[in-house]
């Protein structure tokens, strides 16, 4: 992870400088009426790295995927994918993007197929295009045997792995995942969390995971911790745990969360 | 799945604008999906036929003899009340199926549907305008059925070109009635309020306008309800689809139902620009 104030910024309507950030999130705050959600947001995700944002359900983390997707739009503050400005060229920043929202978002009464189709078709892709990419992602993930079948037939962990491989159908370089384990059982959530570091790892996907679940944090992850919409900390899951005087993620965000909640309750 | 496998096709997304054949992949998609979805709702197609034929054999069976009708046009003799209310009835299809629109985005809205339109790098007027077409054709099919079981009753237009004619007049009405739904969508909160747009809109549109009754009829009963009819627009889209089903256009109605579609879809256009906020008011908390 890096501090944004160190990134290359972009020019113009989106002509990429050298090396930009998968994801650079600067200043960002945000309210519902009178209750603020996030307060000054500023991180980054690295291209091709993994990075979870953690934080308690309310946190503001579902709030701040709505707004790097413009699902809500023009906050004070900036959200740029890969030096794209979501706000100022909307298409070329969300065609960086591949999404899982926490709501599932399948289509329950159409088949496998037909809902990878239909997305690929909001992305501008051909079906046979679509169907190429898909097999390959579908495959790895075990999935290839249900492209006729309802989604509604399918168990929870299926549809997850469906819709991760339907955000990456137009070969996105920054995927954002919310919540995407949440209702699992422990094999399909081991099985979700091993395919997304798989995706980073060998694809080069850059990876904003969204998070409650501290087992899902590794030492050499990359983690922002979220708290009532302000970030508390930022960096490799091993600085956070040291600089909190813990021994491991877990009681480190605790002790975090704890502080947070005495300075503002 | 291999790096290579990413970075090609991302190279291609990354720096060209999408041109002419994405956004006709992406038309094509959205009019496929809404299809798809009708054929799967075989009872919405049921009840969407078994409205108006209720409407046309019972009710205008037992008031054929209640309600006559004088020779206006675009009639040149006098009609059965059967004639009279077909262009209503075809209207009224297209009127539910502008609500079925509505009702559908905010089912989508609540069931998570929704985003992967939203989040879509097509602007978003142009995802609105596609999914508004789409629930167009699908109301143009549910019309034609209705006049296909309607001609085996002897129910049918002057000249069999009248069944061309009027396609232009229902796509437009079905435009219209689809950006209705559509900006009353932007306004409802939860799928459980969706029985008010029934009472509010569909009945007081249907019943306050020229579609059972001419409105010669209504001025005779009430001055001022027929004032009402006259600023009603679905009053000049049943008027539209009338004289086009009598292969004659109707200026007036022409003109209202353009600037009423004008009306409706530039108001859900705004509603559902992000920096309007309709989402964050529905979704936050």
């Amino acid at each position: 992870m890096t501090d944004p104030s160190t990134l290359p910024k972009m020019t113009g309507r989106g002509t990429p400088g050298p090396a930009p950030a998968a994801l650079e999130i600067v200043h960002l705050s945000h309210s519902y009426g009178a209750r603020p959600a996030l307060r000054n947001v500023s991180f980054s995700v690295r291209p091709a790295s993994f990075c979870i944002l953690l934080g308690l359900n309310g946190a503001g983390k579902s709030t701040l995927f709505s707004l790097i997707t413009r699902l809500y739009a023009a906050p004070p503050g900036t959200i740029r994918i890969f030096g794209f400005d979501v706000n100022m060229t909307p298409s070329a920043a969300l065609r960086q993007l591949g999404v899982v929202f926490q709501a599932r978002t399948l289509d329950l009464d159409l088949t496998v197929r037909q809902n990878l189709l239909y997305h690929a078709s909001l992305h501008g892709i051909s079906a046979k295009e679509a169907l190429l990419s898909s097999q390959i992602v579908l495959e790895r993930t075990g999935m290839s045997g249900h492209l006729d079948e309802r989604v509604r037939t399918l168990s929870g962990g299926q549809i997850r792995r469906i819709e991760i491989a339907r955000a990456l159908l137009h070969h996105p370089p920054l995927l954002l995942l919310d919540e995407a384990t949440a209702g699992l059982d422990i094999k399909a959530r081991a099985d979700i969390l091993a395919h997304v570091r798989y995706l980073v790892a060998e694809a080069g996907v850059g990876v904003l995971w969204a998070t409650h679940l501290i087992d899902e944090v590794t030492p050499a992850d990359d983690v922002v911790v979220i708290h009532a919409g302000r970030i508390l900390d930022q960096g490799l899951a091993s600085e956070v745990t040291a600089r909190a005087g813990a021994a491991e993620i877990g009681t480190a965000f605790t002790s975090l969360v704890s502080v947070a909640r005495k300075e503002s309750p | 799945m291999t790096s290579a496998g990413l970075t090609e096709p991302l190279d291609r997304n990354f720096r060209q604008d999408f041109g002419v054949v994405q956004y006709a992949r992406c038309f094509k998609g959205i009019v496929w999906r809404e299809t798809l979805r009708f054929l799967h709702q075989r009872e919405r197609f049921v009840s969407a036929l078994v409205r108006p034929l209720v409407w046309l054999f019972i009710f205008a069976a037992g008031f054929r003899s209640v309600l006559g009708v004088s020779i206006i046009p675009p009639y040149e003799t006098y009609v059965l009340y059967e004639d009279y209310i077909t262009p209503g009835l075809m209207a009224m299809i297209t009127l539910f199926s502008g609500m079925q629109t509505s009702l559908s985005m905010v089912y989508d809205r609540e069931m998570g549907n929704m985003r992967s339109l939203l989040v879509s790098p097509f602007p978003r007027w142009f995802l609105l305008v596609s999914k508004l077409i789409a629930g167009t054709l699908v109301a143009a099919i549910q019309v034609y059925a209705f006049l296909l079981i309607a001609y085996f009753w002897e129910i049918e237009p002057p000249s069999p070109f009248g069944y061309l004619s009027v396609l232009p007049a229902v796509l437009l009405v079905g435009l219209m009635l689809g950006a209705l739904g559509m900006l009353l969508s932007s306004l409802i909160k939860q799928l459980e309020n969706f029985a008010g747009i029934m009472n509010f809109v569909n009945f007081p549109m249907f019943f306050a306008s020229s579609a059972l009754y001419p409105l010669w009829r209504v001025r005779e009963g009430s001055p001022w309800l027929a004032y009402i009819c006259e600023l009603n627009p679905f009053t000049h889209a049943v008027e539209l689809i009338r004289f086009a089903f009598y292969e004659q256009v109707n200026l007036l109605a022409l003109g209202v139902v353009l600037g009423a579609t004008l009306f409706f879809l530039i108001g859900a256009i705004v509603a559902y620009d992000p920096s309007r906020g309709m989402l964050q008011r529905r979704e936050g908390p």
